[in-house]
């Protein structure tokens, strides 16, 4: 049998780390980085005696999420303590929540690799607190425990096995992503871990109605090792059954090097995490006004967004979509369309050239240096030839570099436009002169020679020559000779 | 009389009328300690040497409290002062910061004394759980104190402290206090911040107060009572004003005793005192009825899965990793975990910690744990229904006086049976008071308990002191027999 013959069976368990500024249990800043344990108390590094009290955002948060999502919100909540020891987690316990999550049957729409719309479940989001980081051989010898992250609120999102393939993986991912981004709840920085997911993969024989045993990979952070991760397991899963063996349910590490799955525990350890509601935290009552309000205070999503653009600025389905895939690179191109009044442009500029160099520099798009003012001028300038496309291509990329008034780059840069009709005719004089071969198709009707020409008379000017007139007035030249 | 051996109350009179000093207080327990702690082995840690400069410092503290003693239970958070909960595991920790009931007697001016023995992480009722030392009772140095408060209350008893803070998850303070003639009130649960208490039980522990008399419990109730926004169970209730409560009259007060309590596990002695007491409210215009509480027989069963269950989760963090006890005998974190665990917990905490994993076991939970709540909830249930007819509800504190140390020591179970009375209060979160009523034929103190209902203190507090004003038990003095 080959791959053709398998169904494959995924599903997401996802991490996001809320947004708020203090963590989950005590009032410590959540924000990255910082000195190790400098971020903590004696609440969330769990000295005897100290006590849990939740963080409301974080519910609010949470329900912003599930209502994204179109959950059902648990009126009827509680945290529950998840008890295994670990030198990550100073309670020995993670306060998280086991049979009434905050929001539960929810779904999203993504489009599958043929470009057809299907639903994926989710199953619940709950909230529960980040566990601190270990830092092996870093400080000299032995493993440290950096407790900065330990209590950062968390909200996990788990999938139903709905999704079939890695592709679907990633539009799931960076559809959730989105959401998560257009109402405010996660800066969803992957490198940062601040979003990452657990994958749950599994194979079965097309037809089949039984789930295949599944293994899970652990803590994935990029797409591209998430889309990877899955093709190896797929390939792997279904090898060993083809061999006449059969998949054992475990845990694995995604190797990123060596394009590899590990085994990350034995099965000796299979764990009993003993559930039980947490004695030191009350339940979370939520009204039907609670949840009303924060409902009527759900930004636009990005699919009704992507209806908009189609609708207002005639954008197609394909650039609506790339548009608002991202709420950054969405507003980005609002603002600079109000501006300039231009949609065409402002659309083709943050898809083609903006997209490449965050590509290029693996930026995410909220780490765009400039604003829509600064690209609204580059887009107007063009429009009164002030600058040519080949120029605001350079004014782009200064803008990464150096982001300032684009009028002020070129100036300082020497860009403006020749559009001198004196300077342009000596230019066009000498190309003519050092292209006989050229003037002579052109006379011989072919029209792509004047197109050579201007090319040339455009290098010549490093770009900076206004390439109508070079097109005009080499055909008034080449006429007169 | 000496200084050591008035009530605090008492102490503010003299110290108002200006017939005794700070000074003095403080020269008089520190002599007592000098004398007796080395027979009753009360304290963990003595801070007198500090308390003296700390006298000094709030000289100029304005509350009418301002350089009263006080004694502190082991496992309340005290900021650069050990917090041991008498286990090897916290031999050395110290607190970088003061629990909430601290930073409320300590703005109240007093002065901790020191850090008073109890079991290992309050778990036990004879305070012979301790890593570090027995406690004697005062009245008879060869018996216990009671526990897991028995630092807290053999202190109070033997006049090395004017009054205590304890903790109570069954019957921590209630128990020593009967066993050492004192008075013990254990609060409605969300009254006193559990912030800075170092967790057995969390939705059972209770910080309380063991005082010589009932107004003492009233004035330092006053102290420590009231919503914490550190404590997220702590109850958000207006302050109130205990020692208002103290009227002296129980006429018309409804007084229900559950025949339960008088059954076969119950001494005789205590018994016929209990008697007396009944005997004593009729005579002072209560009316005292029998009445049933049904789920009696499960409350104790129900009380150790809860408890345990907890236990086992609270105790996690104590892994040898952070703070406390780590094995020097290690070569993997599974060893580090294992043996810090193994050498750093007594065996009474160990066998808590293991029943309390099963009980919260995948397969078990549903038999255990869940059924205990449920029968948490009919504990409940038949309190509130005898509410609505009784103002307080009558029973021994503990089924017999304080017994032999080394006794019961390797009887678990015939230990968890003196919890009897005391516990199912706790299930229920009301309040209980223990009020001396006696001596037995032995000389050793017997205590009944008044429980009340759910932030009734007031109530329970008027109908003790009521009773101790018409009798004179409270005079009795411990005599530390050998």
């Amino acid at each position: 049998m080959s791959r053709e013959d398998y169904e494959v069976v995924i599903g997401l368990e996802v991490h996001a780390e809320l947004s708020t500024k203090t963590k989950i249990f005590c009032s410590c800043p959540t924000e990255f980085g910082g000195e190790p344990n400098t971020h903590c108390c004696p609440i969330c590094m769990a000295l005897p005696g100290t006590l849990p009290v939740l963080n409301e955002k974080v519910v609010e948060y949470a329900v912003r999420a599930g209502l994204a999502t179109n959950c059902e919100i648990e009126q009827n909540s509680k945290n529950d303590r998840k008890n295994y020891f670990y030198p990550d987690l100073p309670k020995a316990y993670q306060i998280s929540q086991f049979d009434r999550p905050l929001c539960k049957k929810g779904s999203i729409e993504i489009e599958n690799e043929k470009g057809e719309k299907t639903v994926i479940r989710i199953t619940r989001i709950h909230i529960e607190e980040d566990a601190g980081k270990l830092n092996h051989d870093e400080f000299g010898g032995g493993s440290l425990v950096d407790l900065n992250r330990a209590g950062v609120p968390l909200i996990e999102i788990v999938s139903e096995p709905d999704i079939r393939s890695s592709a679907e993986a990633e539009n799931y991912l960076r559809k959730l992503k989105s959401i998560l981004e257009y109402i405010e709840v996660s800066d969803c920085k992957m490198q940062e871990g601040s979003l990452r997911a657990d994958v749950n993969v599994s194979v079965r024989k097309k037809g089949e109605t039984k789930l295949g045993t599944r293994t899970e990979m652990k803590n994935m952070n990029s797409f591209r090792s998430i889309v990877r991760g899955i093709e190896y397991e797929i390939d792997r899963q279904i090898d060993l059954i083809e061999d006449g063996g059969v998949v054992e349910q475990e845990t694995l590490r995604w190797d990123d090097v060596s394009g590899r799955t590990f085994s990350m525990r034995d099965k000796e350890d299979a764990q009993d995490y003993r559930y039980f509601p947490d004695p030191d935290l009350v339940a979370i009552r939520l009204s039907d006004e609670y949840i009303e309000d924060i409902r009527k205070t759900l930004p636009e999503l990005p699919e009704s967004r992507r209806e908009r653009y189609m609708e207002e600025y005639n954008l197609t389905e394909r650039d609506a979509n790339l548009l608002t895939a991202s709420k950054y690179l969405s507003n980005l191109f609002e603002q600079t369309t109000t501006i300039c009044g231009n949609a065409k442009a402002s659309c083709n500029w943050i898809l083609s050239d903006i997209s490449r160099i965050l590509n290029e520099k693996e930026l995410e798009p909220n780490q765009i240096p400039f604003t829509a003012e600064h690209l609204a001028e580059v887009i107007a300038l063009i429009e009164k030839g002030t600058i040519s496309s080949a120029i605001a291509k350079k004014v782009v990329e200064e803008l990464f570099e150096n982001p300032t008034s684009p009028s002020k780059i070129i100036e300082e840069k020497g860009w403006i436009q020749i559009s001198d009709e004196g300077a342009i005719k000596e230019v066009v004089l000498q190309i003519l002169q050092a292209n006989p071969q050229s003037v002579a198709d052109y006379k011989a009707g072919k029209e792509k020679a004047i197109g050579f020409l201007v090319g040339q008379a455009m290098k010549e000017t490093k770009g900076k020559a206004n390439p109508q007139m070079l097109n005009k007035m080499f055909v008034e030249e080449i006429n007169k000779m | 009389m000496e200084i050591y051996e008035l009530t605090v109350h008492e102490l503010l009179e003299k110290l108002d009328k200006k017939e005794i000093t700070k000074e003095e207080i403080l020269a008089s327990y520190q002599n007592r300690i000098n004398e007796k702690e080395k027979d009753v082995q009360a304290f963990v840690t003595i801070t007198e040497q500090e308390a003296k400069e700390e006298i000094k410092q709030k000289a100029n503290n304005p509350s009418k409290l301002a350089g009263i003693p006080i004694g502190i239970k082991d496992n309340i958070c005290t900021k650069g002062v050990k917090t041991t909960c008498a286990s090897k595991m916290l031999e050395n920790f110290v607190a970088p910061y003061d629990a909430t009931v601290m930073e409320k007697i300590n703005e109240a001016g007093m002065v901790s004394f020191g850090k008073l023995n109890m079991d290992e992480f309050a778990m036990g009722g004879s305070t012979e759980h301790s890593y570090f030392k027995k406690t004697k009772n005062p009245w008879n140095l060869n018996k216990v104190p009671g526990g897991s408060s028995g630092g807290s209350a053999a202190a109070v008893a033997a006049g090395m402290v004017p009054w205590a803070l304890g903790s109570d998850t069954g019957g921590s303070i209630r128990q020593p206090a009967s066993f050492c003639g004192i008075v013990g009130l254990k609060p409605t649960y969300g009254l006193v911040s559990r912030f800075g208490l170092v967790a057995f039980a969390s939705s059972l522990d209770q910080i309380g107060t063991l005082t010589k008399d009932v107004k003492d419990s009233a004035l330092l109730l006053n102290v420590i009572a009231g919503h914490d926004e550190k404590d997220s169970t702590s109850a958000d209730r207006e302050k109130e004003d205990y020692t208002k409560a103290l009227k002296n009259d129980v006429k018309g007060l409804k007084i229900g005793v559950p025949k339960e309590y008088f059954g076969d596990g119950i001494n005789t002695e205590v018994k016929e005192a209990i008697e007396k007491v009944i005997e004593k409210y009729r005579q002072l215009g209560a009316t005292v009825e029998e009445c049933s509480l049904d789920v009696a027989d499960y409350a104790l069963a129900t009380y150790y899965i809860i408890a345990c269950a907890e236990a086992s989760s609270n105790l996690g963090r104590f892994d040898g990793i952070r703070y406390g006890y780590r094995t020097k005998n290690y070569e993997n974190l599974k060893d580090i975990y294992r043996n810090s665990r193994s050498e750093g917990f007594g065996a009474e905490v160990k066998r808590r910690i293991i029943l309390g994993t099963y009980v919260l076991s995948s397969g078990y939970y549903d038999a255990y744990y869940k059924k205990a709540q449920q029968v948490r909830t009919l504990v409940k249930n038949e309190y509130a229904k005898n509410f609505a007819k009784y103002d307080v509800i009558l029973t021994p504190t503990a089924s017999n006086v304080a017994f032999d140390i080394g006794s019961k020591i390797n009887d678990p179970l015939e230990m968890y049976l003196a919890d009897l009375c005391t516990v199912p209060v706790n299930i229920a979160g009301l309040p209980g008071i223990s009020v001396p009523c006696g001596l037995n034929s032995e000389g050793m103190p017997i205590g009944f308990q008044l429980i009340g209902k759910p932030f009734a203190e007031s109530t329970i507090l008027n109908a003790a002191y009521t009773y101790e004003q018409n009798t004179d038990f409270r005079k009795n003095k411990p005599e530390f027999k050998n």
